[in-house]
């Protein structure tokens, strides 16, 4: 096995794909009618920096193997990290004693054959090369602007590789790899701190002292914050902000949700749920995203309009699901066995043509709102979360940025809030704190509801 | 496993290591679920690996792999020391630990019924019943419940001399009822939500719940929950059921007493803490009938963060958080402890994983019993909400600011419990609340509540918590502001 500074590189497909085959193999005499199985590798490095030193340094290699078998209309799974033959005997065995100890499901599909899948290509090779002393020379600067400033820094500069491989005995085969890179931080100025963050598959599109720069900058506008009383405002909502509210909608456009009677979208299917300025795809090919081309089961992934000019139109389908209603697969079930179903993974918003600028122009009296935190949801119906606002909230009046405002506490229904939406920017990768990464817009909101204020 | 990890700790001082700890752990989980009458999730899995933390050069450095032979675990061993080496390029001081002495030791969490040998059947079985019984009730749409056990061996040793086995057998159940009508969705779980109640316990908990006579309840519960009273926006009294309360003092005193984020190392991400150092043995925290400790020890109770040794070796202790009041103590680690002055780490340290650095982890931080039959503390209340099980929960990255939200409460009106009150909420700042609480239940209504999902940490680590409580009476609390439509 090679080695990159000290660090293991990933198998080549062609060994992950003789590990599945391995595993079918020795399934064959058992009593499985059919065998799943799935591998995955994981290389990770994350550098974690705080008081402008690196105090977490980390990096983590794995592989596992995930079997599951079918008995007689009966399904379970077993997970092993070990790969020799007697432990991938002993996970197959594992799977056929679990799925044996359950009555018979009428509804077990039989499991899918070989699927075509479109080609992408994640993986960027600079982003599986990075050294750790390349994260520490990029974090160094960082802190080293830090304290120019008088300010202290805190945060990550994660770089990793990943791949899977899924196989059936029925011939199915997919695999997919990829790299990611990402770097997140705070920049202290007390009592004020802001913060700023960068996801992609590709190193390169990472600039971490630009960042840098900008939480910094951010940090030191934030202080001196004044109270202002809770209420309904106008935001602005930067990208973070509206990823990690809308980010608790991917659950409720799952087919199996709605059949659970779990999903706000009951009975709101079809229907003028938000405003017609608010559009929305699941697309795991936008060149913005990250992720496999197939789900749990090895179905190809589709691209599916979930809104339309505001009105829910589609959801997403395991095989099971589309099966019990009647529909097609759309490639996003889970991994079987599971009580879940289905779920996007990808959301990419439609945007708008408005700049941040234009927003706060616009804007007579309202508030900047970087990004919000310990996102929870109150009613499921309604769709109502609370949440923090958390690293910068600023007052906006007569079109420009007046001063920095102390946290708010939110509950707010993002159904609401994507009815009120008055102005929206380009959409673009997003990466928040509390949910996927995904392409979404700035936004400008009327009546957002503040409920209550923290003490800073 | 002491072989391997030997050669670890070998190949890390070889390669310029000054300390270095490693953890061989390996990890079995089952687990089950039905949903609507029908079999979820029904998988096991294993997983076993080494990870070795290491300070070389001033730095710290942390690898792992599941590669466990002598050439996979040397590799490993000096990937650490390189990375550490890389941490020291952006060094701006030194590391000191705190004191410890090296332990020899070997200690298994006690279980009477090994859940790993209960038949799956039987599991199952209980399972399905429950799950039956909850579908009896009519205008119940959802039912869930689920099962999960873990096995976990974790073989510590460290460069001064440490060899620690220890093993743990967790279990956790619970049961879910959700009724959609009328654009309205509504729901109640036993023993608590969240997937139920969580101790270092065998089957023998899973008995102890009794799911099937409580199955019912929830049902009815959740239906007519529909037809009870909004819970009104108001100032005033308020009485926390036990599970509640067990998350309140888990996000509002469990987090903030963290070292690690009160010295900034978690300002990223989880955040910081309100109990600034300056703070220490001078704030009052709550009024003089708050007492919180964070015992670890197995005299506590068979909590999720009951153990022999932390993931740095250090022995499990029961420290003061809040005495008479007075905020006392944090949790902290070698480092941290050293780095404020204390003579010895309160025993925090845990972590994940194998492949997960141990962290400062909350152990079991529990508010002692009170004085109060919980009868009487009804009859002694003229007016107030009573709110049990918690729906959701959120807090400021400071610590100050919380609100909560509960899956159902009633009405206490002139000491008796009156009507259900539905989409119950209280929100307030940390301190102001803990100083008005006035009334706290006895030992016979304390239950040791088991929080298995903590999140914290870059990579993000799941850490399972205890938090002993019984319910207790606050005074002036905010209460229904998350479905204010003001």
């Amino acid at each position: 096995m090679s080695e990159r500074n000290s660090s293991p590189v990933l198998m080549a497909e062609r060994d992950l794909r003789a590990i599945v085959d391995h595993v079918l193999r020795l399934a064959k005499s058992t009593d499985a009618e059919e065998t799943e199985v799935q591998v995955d590798e994981v290389d990770e490095a994350l550098t974690r920096f705080a008081n402008n030193t690196i105090h977490q340094n980390v990096a983590e290699h794995g592989l596992t193997v995930s079997v599951r078998t079918v008995i007689d209309g009966r399904t379970a799974r077993a997970t092993t990290n070990r790969v020799d033959a007697d432990s991938l005997r002993g996970a197959i065995t594992a799977s056929l004693s679990l799925a044996q100890s359950q009555p018979k499901n009428p509804r077990l599909l039989p499991m899918p054959s070989k699927q075509r899948y479109r080609p992408v290509n994640r993986f960027a090779k600079p982003t599986a090369a990075l050294t750790p002393d390349d994260r520490a020379r990029a974090v160094k600067r960082a802190c080293d602007l830090a304290v120019k400033r008088g300010q202290t820094a805190a945060g990550i500069f994660a770089s990793g590789q990943q791949q899977m491989a899924l196989g059936n005995s029925r011939g199915l085969f997919a695999a997919y790899r990829e790299t990611h890179a990402e770097f997140s931080i705070t920049m202290q100025e007390p009592p004020a701190a802001s913060w700023a963050k960068a996801n992609f598959g590709d190193v390169s599109q990472v600039n971490p002292q630009e960042l840098a720069e900008r939480a910094s900058d951010k940090a030191h506008r934030a202080t001196n914050a004044v109270e202002l009383a809770p209420g309904k405002y106008t935001v602005i909502l930067e990208p973070a902000a509206v990823l990690d509210l809308v980010g608790f909608l991917f659950y409720d456009f799952s087919a199996t949700a709605i059949a659970d009677k779990r999903s706000c979208f009951n009975d709101r299917i079809g229907k003028q749920v938000f405003g017609k300025n608010i559009s929305l795809m699941e697309d795991v090919y936008h060149p913005l995203q990250l992720g496999a081309p197939f789900d749990g089961e090895g179905m190809p992934r589709q691209r599916v309009a979930l809104v339309d000019r505001g009105v829910p139109k589609n959801l997403v389908y395991s095989r099971a699901a589309a099966k019990a209603l009647k529909k097609k697969p759309t490639g996003h079930g889970f991994p079987l066995p599971n009580e879940y179903g289905e779920a996007p993974m990808n959301l990419v918003f439609s945007g708008g043509n408005a700049s941040l600028k234009e927003m706060i122009a616009s804007t007579d009296r309202g508030l900047l709102v970087t990004r919000l935190w310990y996102i929870r949801e109150v009613d499921p119906y309604e769709k109502v979360m609370t949440g923090m606002t958390r690293d910068g909230v600023f007052l906006v009046e007569k079109g420009r940025v007046t001063s920095a405002v102390r946290n708010f506490r939110f509950n707010q229904s993002i159904l609401e809030m994507l009815r009120n939406v008055e102005l929206l920017g380009p959409a673009g990768r997003a990466s928040g704190e509390e949910a996927f990464e995904m392409v979404v817009p700035a936004v400008k909101v009327r009546d957002f509801h503040f409920s209550e204020v923290t003490k800073f | 496993m002491w072989d391997i990890s030997s050669e670890a700790l070998e190949t890390a001082k070889l390669r310029g290591a000054t300390y270095a700890d490693v953890r061989v752990m390996h990890m079995r989980q089952r687990d089950l679920t039905t949903k609507n009458g029908e079999v979820g999730t029904l998988s096991q899995s294993e997983s076993i690996g080494l990870g070795i933390r290491v300070l070389a050069r001033g730095g710290w450095g942390f690898a792992s792999t599941d590669r466990l032979t002598r050439e996979g675990v040397s590799a490993c061993a000096a990937q650490a020391v390189s990375i550490a080496k890389a941490s020291a390029l952006a060094k701006r001081g030194e590391v000191v630990m705190a004191d410890e002495k090296p332990y020899i030791d070997s200690w298994q969490s006690a279980f009477s019924k090994d859940p790993f040998e209960i038949p799956l059947e039987t599991q199952l079985a209980l399972l399905l019943a429950a799950d039956a019984e909850m579908r009896r009730v009519k205008g119940v749409t959802l039912t869930e419940t689920d099962l999960q056990f873990r096995k976990i061996d974790s073989w510590f040793a460290s460069s001064i001399g440490s060899r620690i086995h220890q093993r743990k057998v967790i279990s956790g159940c619970g049961i879910a009822a959700t009724s959609y009508r009328n654009d309205e969705i509504q729901k109640r779980s036993y023993p608590n939500s969240f997937g139920g109640q969580h101790a270092l316990q065998g089957y023998e908990l899973v008995e102890s719940l009794d799911l099937m006579q409580h199955a019912p309840r929830v049902a009815q519960d959740a239906v007519a929950l529909h037809t009870a009273a909004q819970c009104p926006q108001k100032t005033g009294t308020l009485i926390l059921g036990g599970s509640q309360l067990g998350l309140q003092i888990h996000e509002s005193v469990g987090h903030p007493i963290e070292l690690d984020r009160v010295l900034g190392q978690e300002a990223n991400f989880a955040g910081t803490s309100f109990l600034t150092l300056d703070q220490l043995n001078k704030l009052r925290y709550g009024s003089d009938i708050v007492n919180v400790v964070a015992d670890a020890r197995v005299e506590h109770g068979p909590g999720l963060g009951t153990f022999a040794y932390d993931d740095e070796g250090v022995p499990a202790q029961c420290t003061d958080i809040i005495k008479d009041g007075q905020f006392r103590g944090y949790l902290s680690n070698r480092e941290t402890a050293h780095r404020i002055g204390l003579k010895r780490s309160s025993g925090t340290m845990r972590t994940e994983n194998w492949n997960r650095l141990p962290i400062i982890r909350m152990t079991n931080i529990s508010l002692k019993p009170g004085t109060w039959d919980f009868d009487n503390l009804v009859a002694d209340t003229d007016d107030a909400i009573l709110m049990e099980t918690n729906r959701s929960w959120s807090i400021d990255d400071r610590r100050y600011q919380f609100q909560f939200s509960t899956e159902i409460a009633w009405e206490i009106k002139g000491g008796k419990k009156a009507r259900m009150l539905k989409n119950p909420s209280y929100s307030g700042i940390t301190t102001e609340f803990w100083n008005s609480c006035d009334a706290i239940c006895n030992r016979d209504a304390w239950t040791l509540w088991g929080t298995p999902n903590c999140g914290k940490g870059q990579p993000m680590q799941t850490m399972g918590t205890g938090h002993g409580a019984s319910p207790a009476r606050f005074r002036n609390i905010g209460i229904g502001a998350a479905f204010s439509k003001q």
